[in-house]
């Protein structure tokens, strides 16, 4: 089941695109929205990080910051990212494959990799909000991202 | 911008700054942007189907960079009544979407250069073209074309069973 409003947020220490290594930690302070996602360069992926890309700056503009989490490998994100001309980082939870993304209840077991998934992460390093997409055809819009960031205090 | 800006809205309905053609007893409203060929496809698809229409630009610069660009030369073919001409004029041949196609199309409609060249790059059509953006990101559009169908949400081509409920044969 996919994590709760309340819940401390599982550690984790994933590369990036680059290699670069990212923290739980490095997000305090700070909201931060987790974007699980099932696969690099498969169709559905590219229109919903596209389009979360083109209001990446009203979303940090709102006080968050956006991170695309698969089980693809720290290359694949970013040949990915630079294809898709996406801004935010690509966090790449390929060994032990998919562990994150099990830590927070986003795992297709039967599928091998991650579901449709939104995750707000507080400042407190608590979630405030969590959003499971009812399939992976099924793309969550840009617009609850917003709606979550209005709900919560400043 | 505020905390929330584009936050859930349902797809207005038509509203008076809208781009409408098509006569129906049922309403759809189309958002895509002019380098997407499915957006080419379901456009169409629904000239001949007996339904009111209005085009909203859902432009994707990451997916379609010259998106932002034609949209607005668009709009600025509307600011000399020639919205529908401009965009039946892109969507018929999309292999030809670079600046001196567009001079070509603009001269081949009869419209003034000086000023669609003026007009294309003015914060009014930029504001037009972003007010049709946001209205969709609100309404929760994630890919190109949506379809609004008396307020109903339809991502993507439309399926033979929405063509038939629309009238088509």
């Amino acid at each position: 089941m996919l994590i709760e409003p309340g819940a401390p947020a599982p550690d984790f220490t994933l590369p990036d695109q680059d290699g670069n290594e990212v923290s739980l930690s490095d997000l305090r302070g700070r909201r931060s929205v987790l974007v699980f996602y099932p696969l690099d360069f498969s169709p559905v992926c590219t229109d919903q990080l596209n389009v979360y890309q083109e209001v990446l700056p009203e979303i940090q503009a709102s006080g968050a910051e956006l991170y695309g989490v698969s089980v693809d490998s720290a290359y694949a994100h970013r040949a990915f990212q630079q294809q898709l001309g996406l801004s935010f980082p690509l966090l790449a939870d390929f060994n032990p494959k998919g562990a994150v993304t099990k830590s927070y209840g986003a795992y297709l077991e039967e599928r091998g990799h991650g579901t449709r998934a939104l995750v707000l992460i507080g400042p407190d390093l608590e979630i405030e909000w969590s959003h499971l997409s009812p399939s992976p055809l099924e793309i969550p819009g840009a617009n609850l991202i917003f709606d979550a960031l209005e709900h919560q205090p400043a | 911008m505020g905390r929330g800006g584009l936050r859930s809205a349902p797809s207005p309905d038509l509203r008076p700054e809208d781009h409408v053609r098509g006569e129906g007893p049922v309403t759809v409203v189309e958002y895509g942007d002019y380098e997407c060929p499915y957006c080419a496809k379901a456009d169409l698809m629904l000239a001949s189907l007996p339904v009111r229409r209005a085009f909203r630009h859902f432009p994707v610069v990451s997916k379609h960079p010259r998106a932002r660009r034609l949209a607005e030369a668009v709009e600025a073919a509307a600011l000399q009544d020639a919205f529908f001409a401009m965009h039946d004029s892109l969507f018929a041949d999309q292999g030809r979407l670079d600046d001196p196609h567009l001079w070509e199309r603009v001269r081949a409609l009869g419209l003034d250069l000086d000023r669609f060249e003026h007009d294309r790059r003015s914060e009014a059509v930029a504001e037009r073209v972003s007010l049709d953006f946001r209205s969709g990101i609100s309404a929760g559009v994630m890919t190109t074309p949506t379809l609004f169908v008396d307020g109903e949400v339809h991502p993507g081509i439309p399926s033979p069973e929405l063509v038939a409920r629309l009238g088509g044969g």
